[in-house]
């Protein structure tokens, strides 16, 4: 029989996790990017060391995490949070809370505003069910890649197309040096040479330029999708390159919206195993009614990853072998 | 010219030298740094053009690289 003082609308879209042990939950918070101002965190504190454990745990999707909650206090917990500053999060067959990384304001790798993209999604699109499978988005501001993009269902990672102004540049051949992709060399008038079909967008060229020569002509995202980890895991494909920032939430429902439809009926099944099944043919048609000048001709399906196991089929590749 | 020898010391300690030994100098004069090649030569220079100021020239010689700028306010 549930407690009649706690109001279920708390647990409408999770983030309350049950726990080993009688009535004992987690409770994960609700931190977009991974960023918190201090004073939020202090709150935290404040509520796990009078409701909880005695520690916190730090979820690897960026999330808060107050252990050993009992159900009973759902209600204060949530209220002493203080539901404006800080909310719960979510799990289950919902859109999950976006990670990113630093961004772009004190990081010098950042290409682009991670964070205000995390903040974006986290307010427009958090806890859509999907009908079907939980649904992670990741915002990279470089192609370091830290928060992953390729085993997110959307990966968005930072990128700019270079632009040289050639009465700035000096000739130090700093840039083809920093180049580890092949794409600058230094010509034989001492002036670079850039080669755009082997350049993947990192900007180095423009971070290393000592005088600013080398300038950002275009800034934006490229887009991988149905990436997942687990059990079997798929690395997400590209779909899109230099999308344009503010164009990224709307991006997201667009696949959301493909996914909510092409998996009706087929369970709890994420959106990579459906592209595997429908194909990319049918998710870039979709995509390009808005997208298009940003959109891959074609694309490959989610690449899969050999785990190993179970042993067995490995022994059984062997045999073939 | 003051010459200012950067080589042998990692970022971002150099970085740092170098900040220092621009304190002690007026504005508007013009200083040389050497620096290794590799990382040094690939983030001092940004670095220094971050705090404003003017960089006049960088040019590899003999393994290591010789960076030219104007000092700022």
């Amino acid at each position: 029989m549930a407690n009649p003082k706690i109001d279920l609308k708390n647990l409408k879209a999770g983030g309350f996790i049950k726990e080993r042990g009688k009535d004992l939950f987690t409770v994960r918070l609700r931190v977009p990017g991974g960023r918190l101002s201090v004073d939020r965190l202090a709150k935290i504190a404040q509520v796990a060391q009078k409701y909880g454990k005695g520690y916190v745990h730090l979820s690897v999707r960026q999330s808060i995490e107050l252990i050993n909650i009992h159900f009973a206090d759902f209600d204060t917990v949530v209220a002493e949070l203080g539901e404006e500053q800080q909310k719960v999060a979510s799990c289950g067959a919902r859109v999950r809370v976006p990670t990113a990384c630093g961004g772009c304001e004190y990081n010098p790798n950042g290409l682009v505003d991670t964070q205000k993209a995390a903040l974006e999604v986290d307010a427009k699109l958090f806890g859509t069910a999907t009908g079907h499978h939980k649904f992670k988005v990741c915002f990279a501001g470089c192609p370091f890649d830290c928060p992953k993009s390729a085993i997110n269902d959307v990966g968005f990672q930072g990128a700019i197309w270079p632009k040289l102004d050639a009465g700035a540049c000096i000739g130090c051949g700093l840039c083809a040096k920093s180049c580890t992709e092949g794409a600058l060399a230094m010509g034989e008038d001492g002036n670079p040479v850039f080669t755009g079909e082997n350049c993947i967008y990192c900007g180095d060229c423009v971070k290393v330029c000592p005088t600013s020569a080398w300038e950002v002509e275009k800034r934006g995202y490229s887009v991988r999708i149905g990436g997942k980890w687990g059990r079997r895991p798929l690395v997400g494909t590209l779909y899109a390159t230099f999308l344009p920032e503010e164009k990224a939430v709307d991006f997201i429902a667009a696949v959301l919206a493909w996914y909510q439809e092409k998996a009706e009926g087929a369970g709890r099944v994420r959106l990579g195993d459906i592209i595997m099944r429908e194909g990319t043919a049918s998710l870039l048609e979709r995509l390009r009614q808005d997208f298009a000048e940003y959109l891959l001709e074609e694309t490959i399906p989610p690449q899969v990853i050999d785990t190993q196991l179970p042993l067995r089929a490995q022994e059984e590749k062997t045999c073939k072998r | 010219m003051q010459t200012v020898d950067l080589r042998g010391v990692t970022c971002p300690t150099n970085f740092v030298k170098a900040k220092l030994e621009l304190e002690e100098v007026e504005v508007g004069a013009t200083v040389e740094f050497l620096l290794d090649d590799g990382e040094p030569v690939k983030n001092v220079p940004r670095s220094l053009k971050a705090d404003g100021h003017k960089l006049l020239g960088l040019k590899e010689t003999n393994g290591y690289y010789v960076l030219t700028l104007e000092k700022a306010e």
